[in-house]
């Protein structure tokens, strides 16, 4: 036994500092002078301050802003510091409760748009920080924000178009409207 | 399955197929370096002379055996007291609180054995010190130790009376060092440049477009929640004006989480969470990253025991059975939840299942789609790497049967690294003792026979998880504590408990994360689960390793039954399925199949 304790002690400390200090401190090093923008949260600034991150959604429910998917963090939705999903079953009674009240929240304040609500629009997302709705999302909520700023469906689609990406290479992922950007853009339009 | 998801399944498995040979000869030469004079072997005399390390000395079994355990105590001592001290530590611009005894143990147990279960979240709980000197370093030690173990094995084929099976403390520094490093650090840069956090700065708060208002609950004057009926939490408006961005050194941790088939996230939400896969690329690499090493050791057992078809014969029945096991789950989360489709507010009917992102998109986020998280779930079960990028306890019955099924095979499907080519190696030593009581033969396997004493390490290590698996799922069904974690009714609760014990007998560590695991009761039994689902097999399979080795190589003749092409695949991939199957059926009939049947019929 004792033979195998100082190799076991001295490699375990060796091996510590360089896979527990050395080599995150290189990454970080790297990374701080070849990508400081995105090792450092993909910050969006407005008027010089920041006002959120590219990747984290925010939780948007006045009728002139998109809204975004559902977020189950606790205490308030969107909770960055708290990342969750709701971890409802496919059964659970209070999944179908919660998707129905989303549902009449939406139509309450919509209250002309029959069309059925595209799913991704009341199921809470993974993470409860997702940035992003599905096109047909955002599509179904043009009307409602383009009445609430007083302006043209076409203006609306056409920013909705603007911040909409395809799937990654054409291949990877899904094709996706980012909440946050496609707000700033129509808060840049009318203030 | 749609146009996307067969064309992304069969990008994932060519793009697999086109790196894991060059890696697994590379693994192979790493594993079996001499005394020649290169740069190498100069840094590494330094090293093994500092550590007081013999080069050459060869160890038996038993001693291998010693010195893994002796190191993996090592780390189980540094991460629990890393967690327990952090308040005073550095790197800890949060002030994170000690984290308590019970959570502390379960994690550093959950981090040595691979398995990496997070009792805890992340971005509320451990301090940037505790990220990288406790969890990173054993995201990298865990990993060496399973590639060691499996490379133990790999020698006893290979060698033929020896009384050594190689030198654990060069295995260790050999796998970390040339293999592991080099790859998490490249990974990571990439990681880094598409927006995964790589810093040390304190949390950023961000003044956000709109004012969050929400409920907060009201606390007495003793800072507890007042109730108005009992079990009533009272709620006082409030409104929140920013939003807290977490930060840290989140990319170089996420790079070995997913190389070393470790899978604890930096954040709860783990690989579902922006900041730790941000796009759907990234999402490809993530999962390309996981069977990368698994897959790659196939080939390298077969270049070490001299006979490539061997080690693309494992590799076959691996992909084989991932495959069909990956259709399944994007097909029964693509069919989407019947029951919200019944919804009616008015007359019509009032949520489209079919738009763009069709299917069940409850806790899936919306840049991966249903087929690219079905797919990352089929992949992180199959190995046993445990990240998620969606909330598996919010799949439909038997999409979420899928990740439960692979873990309970005994994480064989290419596995966790080593773990995944010595569990699958003990399958075989099986499947050729059931060949050969078939055909009558004493049963060989690469030129070894297979006798009592290996088929009593085989059974040890095949029934080990098992037996946790059930009996635990036993335990927790019968005891008030058990029952109390569960958070969804019916079937589906059962679910729950028999995904968190198969997950930690099978060291994966993905969760029906509505299961409220950070109590006493599910901390002590997860971690009993987590210790002997590891080291219950690793020492029968390098006891096996000793005794293999020391045999003579009997040649081959007519009569050999041949253990690669595609008879011996199917003879394989059958073993697996029917040992899982007899397992785990009636288990599985009181959780999935059940609720899949409550889904689909009543109305």
């Amino acid at each position: 036994m004792r033979t195998l304790l100082r190799p076991a002690v001295s490699l375990f400390v060796l091996l510590s500092l360089l896979t527990g200090i050395l080599y995150p401190l290189l990454v970080t090093g790297v990374a701080r002078i070849a990508f400081p923008a995105a090792a450092g949260g993909s910050l969006i600034n407005r008027d010089g301050k920041p006002i959120g991150s590219a990747l984290i959604g925010q939780n948007f429910t006045d009728a002139k802003y998109f809204w975004g998917r559902p977020s189950a963090t606790a205490p308030m939705p969107y909770n960055a510091a708290a990342s969750s999903g709701s971890n409802l079953g496919p059964l659970n009674p209070a999944l179908v409760a919660a998707v129905r009240s989303r549902v009449e929240t939406l139509r309450a304040a919509d209250p002309d748009n029959r069309r059925p609500v595209p799913i991704d629009l009341v199921t809470a997302s993974a993470s409860g920080l997702d940035p992003h709705i599905s096109p047909a999302a955002a599509d179904y909520q043009a009307q409602r924000v383009a009445r609430a700023r007083h302006l043209g469906i076409q203006a609306v689609r056409q920013l909705i178009a603007e911040n909409t990406e395809g799937r990654d290479l054409g291949v990877f992922g899904e094709a996706r409207v980012h909440v946050l950007r496609l707000n700033l853009a129509l808060d840049a339009l009318t203030p | 399955m749609n146009s996307h998801a067969w064309l992304l399944l069969g990008l994932y498995m060519t793009v697999l197929l086109l790196v894991v040979r060059p890696l697994g000869l590379h693994i192979a030469r790493v594993m079996t370096m001499d005394d020649q004079a290169t740069p190498v072997s100069g840094f590494e005399g330094a090293v093994f002379r500092v550590c007081g390390i013999r080069r050459n000395a060869e160890m038996g079994w038993l001693n291998y055996a010693l010195a893994v355990l002796l190191f993996n105590a090592l780390g189980l001592v540094a991460v629990y007291a890393l967690q327990r001290l952090q308040f005073w530590l550095p790197l800890n611009p949060q002030e994170m609180a000690n984290v308590s005894p019970g959570s502390a143990f379960n994690t550093a147990v959950s981090f040595v054995t691979n398995t990496n279960w997070q009792g805890y979240d992340g971005e509320s709980t451990m301090s940037y010190l505790v990220q990288m000197l406790g969890l990173t370093v054993q995201n990298f030690l865990s990993a060496a130790t399973g590639i060691a173990v499996a490379i133990a094995l790999v020698r006893g084929f290979a060698r033929h009376s020896a009384s050594g099976i190689g030198n654990a403390w060069v295995d260790l520094f050999r796998v970390t060092v040339w293999i592991l490093l080099p790859l998490s650090l490249l990974f990571a840069l990439f990681l880094a440049s598409q927006g995964v956090l790589q810093n040390f700065a304190a949390y950023q708060e961000v003044t956000t477009l709109e004012a969050t208002r929400h409920g907060n609950a009201k606390l007495d004057t003793d800072g507890r929640p007042l109730e108005d009926d009992p079990g009533h939490a009272v709620a006082e408006p409030a409104t929140a004006p920013t939003q807290t961005l977490p930060m840290g050194p989140v990319a170089s941790q996420v790079a070995i989480k997913m190389l070393g088939t470790n899978g604890g996230g930096f954040f709860n939400a783990n690989s579902a969470h922006p900041f730790e896969n941000p796009t759907p690329l990234v999402n490809f690499l993530q999962m390309l990253s996981i069977f990368l090493i698994p897959g790659a050791l196939c080939l390298a057992f077969g270049r070490l025991v001299g006979d490539e078809r061997q080690g693309w014969t494992l590799f076959a029945a691996m992909a084989l059975l991932f495959v069909a096991f990956a259709m399944a789950a994007i097909v029964f989360e693509q069919q989407g939840n019947p029951r919200l489709a019944q919804i009616r507010v008015g007359e019509t009917a009032s949520v489209s299942t079919t738009a763009l992102t069709d299917g069940n998109m409850e806790g899936k986020e919306t840049r991966f789609g249903i087929a690219d998280s079905a797919l990352f779930a089929t992949i992180t079960t199959a190995a046993s790497c445990g990240a998620v990028n969606a909330m598996h306890d919010s799949f439909t019955p038997l999409g979420g049967a899928v990740p439960l099924v692979l873990m309970q095979l005994g994480e064989v499907v290419f596995g966790g690294v080593g773990s995944g080519l010595y569990g699958m190696l003990v399958f075989a030593v099986l499947a050729v003792f059931i060949a050969g009581l078939m055909i009558g033969r004493t049963p060989e396997y690469l030129g070894k026979k297979i006798e009592a004493h290996e088929m009593k390490m085989t059974c040890l290590a095949i029934l080990a998880t098992p037996l946790l698996v059930l009996i635990g799922t036993a335990i927790a069904v019968m005891t008030e504590a058990g029952r109390a974690g569960i958070a969804n009714p019916g079937a589906h609760g059962f679910s729950e408990v028999l995904y968190a014990l198969s997950s930690a007998a099978n060291n994966n560590g993905s969760a029906f994360a509505g299961l409220s695991a950070n109590t006493p009761f599910y901390n002590g039994l997860l971690t009993v689960a987590m210790c002997f689902g590891r080291f219950a097999v690793i020492i029968p399979v390098l006891a096996m390793a000793g005794s293999l080795a020391a045999k003579q190589r009997v040649a081959v003749t007519a009569g050999t039954l041949p253990t690669h092409g595609p008879l011996f695949v199917a003879l394989l991939i059958g073993v697996v399925l029917l040992v899982g199957l007899l397992n785990y059926v009636p288990a599985l009939a009181l959780g999935p199949l059940a609720e899949h049947l409550a889904l689909w019929s009543a109305r």
